[in-house]
C-alpha cells in the first residue's frame, strides 16, 4: 500500500479561488441575505431604518395635524376608507401611516440604545464570570438571579416612577432590565470554549488574560451574542411598546408604536385599525430582528467560507 | 513535507543518543515532588477534604537536547504532571526548576519570559488552534505577545516556520478548518517553536491521528530536536511511539512514576511488573512471534481512594504482604529506577 501522502491532501485544497483575497466583510454580508425571508427581512429593517432618519420625506402627512372632521377612518381599502388616508385615521383624525412612520424614530432609538447598554454590561459580566470563575461568578450569578428574580415590568415601572420618563431614563432602564439574561447567554458560551485547548495554548504562549479573552473567546462567542442581540432588539421593541402602553414610555403627542396600541384601545369597537395596525408593524419588525439573526449566526461562521 | 521513510522502516540505532553527554551537563528542568490534589466537590457548600491525588510526588529530570518519554493509562496524571510544567496547572506542592530558577512559584507577569522557552504541543490538533485566527496569525501570535519584531519580520518568521513543519507559504492566510489533522498538528508545532524554546512538552501529539500521519509527524518532531537543540517531554499512552522518540522512558500509575530508565533499557528489560505487563500487551506485527500477555487483573483503582501500600498490588501478580501495607521507594541503580519491593532491592534507594 503506498504511503498516503497529505501532499496531496493540500493539493486539493489549493484552488486557484483560494488565492484571491475576498474582503471579509463582503463575504459575510453576501452569505447573510442569501436566503428570501433574510432578503425580505433586510428590506424591512432598511425601511425601518430610513423611517427613523428622516420620516418627514417618508410620511404622506404630517403626524401631528388634526382633522376632527376625518376621526376613526378606517384604512383606504374598506368600504368608509378615505383616499390619501392609507391606514386610516385616529381619533384625532391624525393620519396612521404617517404616525406609524413617526414612531419608528422612537422604536428604534430607544430599542439600539437599550440593546447596546444591556449588551456592554451583559457581556462584561458574562466574560467575567465565565472567564474567572469562582467567586466573581458566584456573585455575578447571585446579582442576575436577584435581578431576574423581580418581574421585569414592575421593576422598569418602579424605576421610571422614580425617574421620571424621559428617552435617556427610558434607555438606561430598559436596558439595564436586559443585562442578566445577556451575561447569561455569554457566560454559557464562555464555559465552552474556555476549556478548548487553543485557549490553554494562548496561556502557554503568555499571552494576557485580556488577551486571551478579548482575541481567543470573544470571537468565538461573537455569533452567539449577534445573535442573541437580534433576540433582546426585538424583545426591547416590545418593552418599549408595553411600557408606552403603560403610559411610562415617551409622552405624548410623539408617536410611538405601544402608545398607539395604548390609545387605540378605547375605541376597539368602532375603529379595529388604530391598535392592530401599530401591532402588525411591532411583530413585523421583530420578526425581521429574528430572521435576520438567524442568518447572520451562519453567516458569520468562517467553517461555511468555501462555500461560496 | 518530511521525505523520510516511515517509523516501521527505520531502525532506531539513536535511541539514547544523548546519554553520553547528559551527565555532565546541568539537567533543563528538574522537577522535586510534584503533587496536585484536586478536592472533590462535596455537597452544596463545604469544601471537601476528599482529594484526587492526580500527581502524588514526582521527581523528574529532562537534560538539555533530550527527550523523557513519559507513558502511562488514561487518568494516571501523566497529562496533569505535563501541564504543571508549563504552569498550566498549578501545583499544590513541589518545586519546578528550570534552567536554575524555580518556576512553580512564580507569579503570572513572573512566568512570562518563562514561557518563552517552555512550549507545549496539544494533543487535540482540533481545538487546539483558534478556528476564528488564520494560521498566519495563529504562529504570528507567541512573536507579538513577547514584544518580538515588527510586523513584517514577524510575518517572515511565520513563513520561514510553515517552511521548516512542511507546509506552504499559501497556507499563511488560511483558517484552520482548511487542514487536515496532520497539518493542522504541523501549525501547532510550528507555534510552539516560533520562540525558540528550550522545552517543549508534547501532550499526545500524535494519539489524535491516523497511523499513516502519527509517524511523519514523529520525524517531523525529531527532525525538529535535531535541528534545534529542543528537549521534549513526550507524553503518551502508546508504548511504540515512546520509544521511538524517547531517550529515557518514565511509567506512570496512579499519580506516581514506578519505573523510569534509559529507552533501550527499559524496553529490553523491565523491571516493574506493571511495565512487564504493558509491554507484553504491546502487539508485535508479526505473526511467527509467539505473544505471551501477562494479564492485568481488575481495572485501574479510583484515584480517589487508592490502595494502601503499593498502589498496583491489587492487579500485580508478584504482590506480598509488604507490597499491601508499605509504599515501595523509587529504587535505583544505573539510572534505572523501580518502586518495587519485589524486583526492586537489589538496587539501592533513590
Amino acid at each position: 500500500m503506498a504511503q498516503p501522502n497529505e501532499l496531496t491532501d493540500t493539493s486539493r485544497l489549493l484552488t486557484p479561488a483560494d488565492e484571491i483575497p475576498i474582503s471579509r466583510f463582503r463575504l459575510v454580508a453576501s452569505r447573510v441575505i442569501e436566503s428570501w425571508p433574510a432578503k425580505i427581512s433586510l428590506a424591512i429593517l432598511v425601511l425601518v431604518v430610513i423611517c427613523s432618519l428622516v420620516p418627514g420625506l417618508v410620511a404622506p402627512r404630517d403626524p401631528f395635524a388634526q382633522d376632527l372632521s376625518l376621526r376613526l377612518v378606517p384604512p383606504a381599502w374598506s368600504e368608509r376608507g378615505v383616499p390619501g388616508y392609507w391606514l386610516g385615521t385616529d381619533q384625532l383624525g391624525r393620519d396612521t401611516l404617517s404616525r406609524i412612520i413617526e414612531g419608528t424614530r422612537i422604536t428604534v432609538l430607544v430599542s439600539l440604545f437599550a440593546v447596546s447598554v444591556s449588551g456592554l454590561v451583559g457581556v462584561a459580566a458574562g466574560l467575567a464570570a465565565g472567564f474567572y470563575g469562582g467567586k466573581t461568578d458566584a456573585i455575578i450569578l447571585r446579582l442576575i438571579d436577584i435581578q431576574l428574580a423581580f418581574p421585569l415590568i414592575l421593576l422598569v415601572i418602579a424605576v421610571v416612577a422614580v425617574v421620571g420618563p424621559s428617552l435617556t431614563n427610558l434607555i438606561i432602564v430598559m436596558g439595564l432590565s436586559g443585562w442578566p439574561r445577556f451575561a447569561r447567554v455569554v457566560r454559557g458560551s464562555v464555559l465552552t470554549v474556555r476549556h478548548l485547548e487553543f485557549v490553554d495554548a494562548a496561556r502557554s504562549i503568555g499571552a494576557s488574560r485580556v488577551r486571551i479573552m478579548s482575541q481567543h473567546i470573544l470571537p468565538n462567542i461573537m455569533s452567539a451574542i449577534i445573535v442573541y442581540a437580534s433576540f433582546e432588539i426585538a424583545r426591547m421593541i416590545l418593552l418599549e411598546a408595553t411600557l408606552s402602553f403603560l403610559g411610562l414610555g415617551v409622552q405624548p403627542p410623539t408617536p410611538t408604536w405601544g402608545g398607539m396600541i395604548s390609545d387605540g384601545r378605547k375605541y376597539i369597537s368602532q375603529s379595529w385599525a388604530i391598535s392592530l395596525i401599530p401591532g402588525v408593524a411591532i411583530a413585523l419588525v421583530i420578526l425581521a430582528f429574528n430572521v435576520l439573526g438567524d442568518s447572520l449566526r451562519d453567516a458569520l461562521d468562517p467553517q461555511l467560507d468555501e462555500r461560496l | 513535507m518530511i521525505s523520510k521513510p516511515p517509523v516501521s522502516a527505520e531502525a532506531s540505532p539513536d535511541s539514547g543518543r544523548h546519554a553520553d553527554n547528559e551527565a555532565s551537563q546541568e539537567p533543563l528542568l528538574i522537577a522535586t515532588d510534584l503533587r496536585r490534589y484536586f478536592s472533590l466537590p462535596d455537597g452544596l457548600f463545604r469544601k471537601s477534604s476528599r482529594k484526587v491525588k492526580a500527581v502524588d510526588g514526582v521527581n523528574l529530570t529532562i537534560g538539555a537536547g533530550e527527550t523523557l518519554g513519559l507513558v502511562g493509562e488514561s487518568g494516571c496524571g501523566k497529562s496533569t504532571l505535563g501541564r504543571m510544567l508549563v504552569r498550566l496547572d498549578e501545583p499544590t506542592a513541589g518545586d519546578v526548576i528550570f534552567e536554575g530558577q524555580n518556576i512553580s512559584m512564580l507569579s503570572e507577569g513572573e512566568l512570562k519570559p518563562v514561557r518563552r522557552r517552555i512550549q507545549m504541543v496539544f494533543q487535540n490538533p482540533f481545538s487546539s488552534l483558534n478556528p476564528r485566527k488564520t494560521i498566519g496569525e495563529t504562529i504570528c501570535e507567541p512573536l507579538i505577545v513577547h514584544g518580538v519584531g515588527d510586523a513584517r519580520s514577524r510575518q517572515a518568521r511565520a513563513m520561514e516556520l510553515l517552511d521548516i513543519v512542511g507546509l506552504r507559504r499559501e497556507h499563511y492566510n488560511r483558517y484552520p478548518h482548511q487542514f487536515s489533522g496532520g497539518q493542522r498538528q504541523r501549525i501547532g508545532i510550528a507555534r510552539a517553536f516560533a520562540l525558540e524554546p528550550k522545552l517543549i512538552v508534547c501532550d499526545e501529539p500524535v494519539s489524535a491521528l491516523d497511523v499513516s500521519i502519527q509517524s511523519q509527524i514523529l520525524n517531523l518532531i525529531e527532525d525538529l530536536q535535531r535541528a534545534f537543540g529542543v528537549s521534549y517531554l513526550f507524553i503518551s499512552h502508546d508504548l511504540r511511539v515512546v520509544e521511538h522518540v524517547s531517550d529515557r522512558v518514565a511509567v506512570m500509575y496512579l499519580g506516581r512514576i514506578v519505573e523510569e530508565a534509559p529507552t533501550a533499557i527499559l524496553y529490553r528489560s523491565p523491571r516493574h511488573p506493571y511495565t512487564q505487563a504493558l509491554l507484553a500487551a504491546v502487539p508485535v506485527p508479526d505473526p511467527s512471534v509467539e505473544q505471551t500477555d501477562i494479564v492485568l487483573e481488575g481495572g485501574v483503582p479510583n484515584p480517589i481512594d487508592p490502595p494502601q501500600g503499593c498502589h498496583f498490588h491489587p492487579r500485580c501478580p508478584l504482590a506480598v504482604d509488604r507490597c499491601r501495607i508499605e509504599m515501595p521507594p523509587l529504587f535505583e541503580s544505573n539510572g534505572h529506577k523501580v518502586r518495587c519491593w519485589i524486583n526492586g532491592p537489589g538496587m539501592h534507594e533513590a
